[in-house]
């Protein structure tokens, strides 16, 4: 079950052969992350699951049903999109681009506008808001109406193409954070699209990791990724060869546990001190690591 | 002075018959540019056949169309029909490409997102791509509106009614007076379909007034 992507392959009209081979599950309830450098198919992938973009080989199932046969403006109403810079219509107030994908589904306009005021709350925005324009709110708020949208009419699948790729590194830890506390409530099946290594490890239950070419370099949980990385291209990637992404601990002077990175900068404390075992990089995000990138 | 108050009746009357060749042609050149800018805009082997083609219109000297669009059409000399349509052609040489001009210019990403929304083409057309257009559409609607009602002045020459009759009838018995009359009128007409349009468009599209 989940969404099912079988020996994929797109190769664009003009010649350009996006991705070649793909094969992987994003499974039901879960969030996979897409993660990869500009220009390696991420966007190309994800899209095809609303069938913006078609398969020119290969499969795409969703819940063990070939997409290929849906009519895609159905099927996008049914499935909720976010991307990078918001997307939203300009010319419409912030509480009816929020109500749009309801009223596509046929809301009635009064029913769809108080869906979306309670949509606007759950992502941490005023109510009030939605009577502004887009561009009338920062960048922040408006990925978060953006969020909202996608979540309007409760789809099972979530789309995010780099969602917080465009606002400044604080409000994205936010949004960030905020996205991990929707999902652990909502549960949606989420495909996420990011070049950014500490997304991709703090929000994928499962990584996809593509290389230049649009191949897979390789596929798992952030700590199979950082452990076990399956060839020098992935270790470079994620930092682990260089020793990025190797911590140490040392004991401070009050006999607590420091973290160091590997040229000795402390970046924090141990709040319980390690056990036997010794001690090793902890990518499930409790320790901070450095910017990898 | 006096000539103005003693001929105020003609005046207005040359007014409205001004009004009546330039506003048709007004309205005509923007409904039938709208369709072709469309297909300009999704067509594009015809986008510049439709655009360079229309804009060509505009190098056609206004006098001999005046004459040769009655034999075309089937109209008399004097029928003001002519005046319109000629207007009209002219009106659409701007328009059209203007149009196309401002679909083109609507945001891509805008576009993709009402697409990945679930509009379907045609719906996405009349709430998305239309009314983003708009802004853009208007700016070149004011362009076609003052031209048109500065241009309806010649059909006067061919014995149409219109403001112009007070420039040619002027210059014939030598009344200044009645050329500053047609001067005046028709800046003053153009002034206020102007306001007319800004103000529609503040109407129609609130949001666009921060962003202009
Ligand atoms: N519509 C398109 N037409 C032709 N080539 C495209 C198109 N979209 C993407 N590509 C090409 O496909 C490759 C993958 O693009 P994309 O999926 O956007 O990558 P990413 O999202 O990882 O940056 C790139 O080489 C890009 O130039
Ligand atoms: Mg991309």
């Amino acid at each position: 079950m989940g969404i099912e992507f079988r020996h994929v392959e797109k190769t664009y009209p003009d010649g350009a052969q996006a991705v070649r081979d793909i094969s992987f599950t994003v499974p039901s309830h879960t969030t996979t992350v897409l993660l990869g450098s500009s220009g390696c198919g991420k966007t190309t992938l994800l899209r095809m699951v609303n069938r913006m973009v078609d398969p020119t080989g290969g499969q795409l199932l969703i819940d063990g049903e070939d997409i290929a046969g849906a009519e895609p403006v159905r099927l996008r109403r049914s499935i909720g999109y976010v991307m990078q810079h918001s997307g939203l219509l300009p010319h419409r107030r912030v509480i009816d681009n929020v109500a749009t994908g309801l009223r596509l589904n046929g809301a009635a306009r009064g029913p769809a506008r108080s869906q979306a005021e309670e949509l606007l709350e759950l992502v941490g925005l005023d109510p009030a808001l939605g009577r502004r324009y887009p561009d009338q709110l920062s960048g922040g708020q408006q990925q978060r109406v953006g969020v909202a949208r996608g979540l309007a009419g409760d789809p099972n699948i979530l789309l995010m193409d780099e969602p917080f790729g465009a606002v400044d590194p604080l409000v994205r830890l936010e949004l960030q954070q905020q996205m991990k506390r929707l999902q652990t409530e909502l549960r949606k099946t989420v495909l996420l699209v990011t070049h950014d290594i500490e997304e991709a490890l703090s929000l994928g239950d499962q990584i996809i990791l593509l290389r230049p070419g649009g191949e897979i370099a390789q596929a798992g949980t952030a700590q199979e990724l950082l452990s076990a990385p399956a060839d020098d291209f992935v270790a470079r990637f994620l930092g682990v060869a260089q020793g990025r992404r190797r911590l140490r601990t040392s004991a401070g002077q009050d006999g607590e546990w420091v973290v160091t990175d590997a040229e000795g900068r402390p970046l924090g404390v141990v709040e319980a001190p390690p056990g036997p075992v010794h001690p090793r990089a902890d990518p499930s995000g409790s320790v901070p690591p450095e910017d990898g990138r | 002075m006096d000539w103005i108050l003693a001929n105020t009746g003609r005046i207005a009357e040359l007014t409205l018959d001004h009004a009546a060749l330039s506003l048709p042609a007004v309205l005509a050149a923007f409904l039938l540019s709208v369709p072709l800018a469309v297909l300009a805009n999704r067509l594009r082997p015809l986008r510049e056949p439709i655009v360079s083609g229309t804009g060509l219109l505009y190098a056609v000297p206004s006098l001999p169309l005046f004459i040769v669009l009655p034999i075309i059409l089937g109209t008399g000399i004097r029928d003001p029909l002519n005046a319109v349509a000629a207007l009209t052609l002219f009106g659409m040489a701007l328009m059209v490409r203007s149009a196309a001009e401002a679909l083109d210019a609507v945001s891509a990403e805008v576009r993709l997102a009402a697409a990945a929304q679930g509009y379907s083409s045609w719906g996405r057309f009349w709430t998305v791509d239309l009314p983003l257009a708009g802004p853009a559409m208007l700016a070149g609607l004011r362009v076609v509106s003052v031209s048109t009602i500065s241009l309806a002045t010649v059909s006067a020459v061919l014995g149409v009614p219109s403001l112009g009759s007070l420039f040619t009838d002027g210059f014939q018995r030598g009344i200044m007076e009645s050329v500053l009359a047609g001067v005046v009128m028709t800046v003053v007409m153009a002034l206020i379909l102007d306001l007319l349009l800004v103000l529609s468009g503040r109407l129609l599209m609130p949001w666009a007034r921060r962003r202009a």
